[in-house]
């Protein structure tokens, strides 16, 4: 079988699904966020795994080091960018958030749309 | 937080390692696992911990917002500072090679110490800016 | 060949997904968001990507988790009961099958032959192993970097790409981090500063607002 070794695609798909589902069946906008992040990583992790060499060790040569296999750096640079770009948006979410608190007064996304509905 | 004496002086204890092993990431990170962005965000952690446990206006006064802000803007003035430099020696934009006469390489680790630094700098003062700004906001 | 210790840590990560998807108490949803990442790390390290590891242990575990207990105790503890609605189960459902299907396709895990990791990412390992190599040998002399190529000559090569290959776009990110900071600030502490400057306004913008 040669799925077997797709295995770690599928595993990070479902993760991915469960935080698909969180973004758009949940109606708390602070949960919203969380499945974002659950997101994000599943994201991260599929983009590291296709970087995995059988074998390899990570990308950091040791002293006198010849002939050693190393896993693939591209993917991990990559990605370390997007971690600290992933902080930045969801810290700014929140702050969006907090603000919609602040103005209607609940973070329910049904809520707000009544809200809205009754004002138009 | 004044009657939990076991946290306050544990955190206390353990807030100068915090420290010590984000200036031991920042600055190995040419060699292991590290760099500045690990580096600031641990940073930021030691100093997030002391504004939870002491409160933010005991925060306020070991570091300023006002410093925290600059920082932000310090650091990526470092950043680009180190581009235009490389621009001015007749090379790149970010070319690190020109940095040292002598040797490219050594002024390549030159360089990138510096973009780190700035790096570092940058995503230490975010963060803690980030923190006073929700934290502040519940704050009567 | 997978690793007993890989299939345990994705059982353990998938549920604490659908733990934060099913719990109610946001509060606890918030400190399994830091297990989710910490959990997440010690895969990436599995996966020979301590880097990335590092990183999202300490902005997961640490920073995110703070600003969502931040932003909670703002906002509501708990989130409303909601009856279970069948249509996102079939809109995430296909949008997985259709992922699946994609996969079938690609390279197995750990192929050492798969297109990734030829062009670039092997010319950097080979430029980088070369150069710093050679230069532990004869430390006294400068560096020769074969044909004349660019090198960096630093162990870790996550971070030669980083700052020096990509130096552009490591640029950007942090202005990135810049642009969302200065974002936060505008969105959130604009009403502190109207209260310190002019204490008298302070209950008619109140009412006003």
């Amino acid at each position: 079988m040669q799925w077997l070794g797709l295995w770690h695609y599928w595993a990070v798909i479902i993760l991915m699904m469960i935080g698909l589902y969180i973004v758009i069946a949940r109606d708390n906008l602070v949960k919203k966020v969380m499945g974002l992040s659950i997101f994000q990583v599943s994201v991260i992790m599929f983009y590291v795994s296709t970087g995995k060499v059988e074998g390899g060790t990570a990308p950091i040569i040791p002293e006198g080091g010849h002939d050693l296999v190393y896993s693939n750096p591209l993917p991990h640079v990559l990605m370390l960018t997007a971690i600290v770009v992933g902080i930045s948006t969801t810290a700014l979410a929140l702050a969006l958030i907090v603000r919609i608190q602040e103005a209607y007064g609940t973070v329910e996304d049904d809520e707000l749309n009544a809200i809205d509905g009754a004002a138009l | 937080m004044r009657e939990k004496i076991i946290l306050r002086v544990v955190s206390k204890a353990f807030i100068p390692f915090i420290f010590l092993f984000a200036l031991y990431i920042q600055f190995h990170g040419d060699f292991g696992p590290g760099g500045g962005f690990q580096a600031g965000v641990v940073f930021a952690a030691g100093i997030i911990l002391y504004g939870v446990i002491f409160g933010l206006d005991t925060m306020r006064l070991a570091v300023p917002e006002r410093l925290m802000e600059y920082g932000i803007v310090l650091g990526l003035i470092l950043y680009g500072g180190v581009g235009i430099v490389s621009l001015i020696s007749g090379a790149n934009f970010l070319d690190y090679d020109v940095l040292n006469a002598h040797d490219p390489t050594h002024g390549q680790h030159l360089g990138i110490l510096l973009v780190e630094l700035g790096v570092g700098i940058t995503v230490t003062c975010a963060m803690t800016t980030i923190f006073y700004a929700l934290a502040g906001r519940g704050e009567k | 060949m997978p690793l007993p210790i890989e299939i345990v840590l994705f059982i353990f990560l998938l549920t604490t997904a659908v733990v934060i998807a099913r719990l109610e108490d946001l509060f606890a949803a918030a400190m399994l968001t830091g297990i989710f990442s910490l959990l997440s790390a010690g895969l990436f390290t599995i996966m020979d990507a301590v880097d990335v590891a590092f990183t999202e242990a300490a902005v997961g575990a640490g920073v995110a988790t703070v600003f969502i207990l931040c932003t909670l105790s703002l906002t509501a503890k708990r989130e409303y009961q909601q009856p279970t609605r069948i249509l996102p189960f079939i809109v995430v459902g296909i949008t997985g099958a259709a992922l699946i299907y994609g996969t079938l396709d690609m390279p197995a895990y750990g192929d050492p032959d798969a297109v990734p990791h030829g062009h670039l990412s092997a010319k950097f390992i080979e430029i980088e192993e070369k150069a710093f190599l050679s230069q532990d040998k004869h430390a006294a002399e400068p560096a020769q970097h074969g044909s004349g190529e660019k090198a960096v000559g630093l162990p870790n090569i996550v971070t030669s790409i980083l700052a020096s290959y990509r130096g552009y776009d490591t640029f950007g990110e942090t202005a990135v981090i810049f642009t969302a900071t200065i974002g936060v600030m505008l969105l959130l502490r604009t009403r502190r500063r109207e209260k310190k400057v002019s204490p008298p306004n302070r209950d008619q913008m109140e009412t006003t607002s």
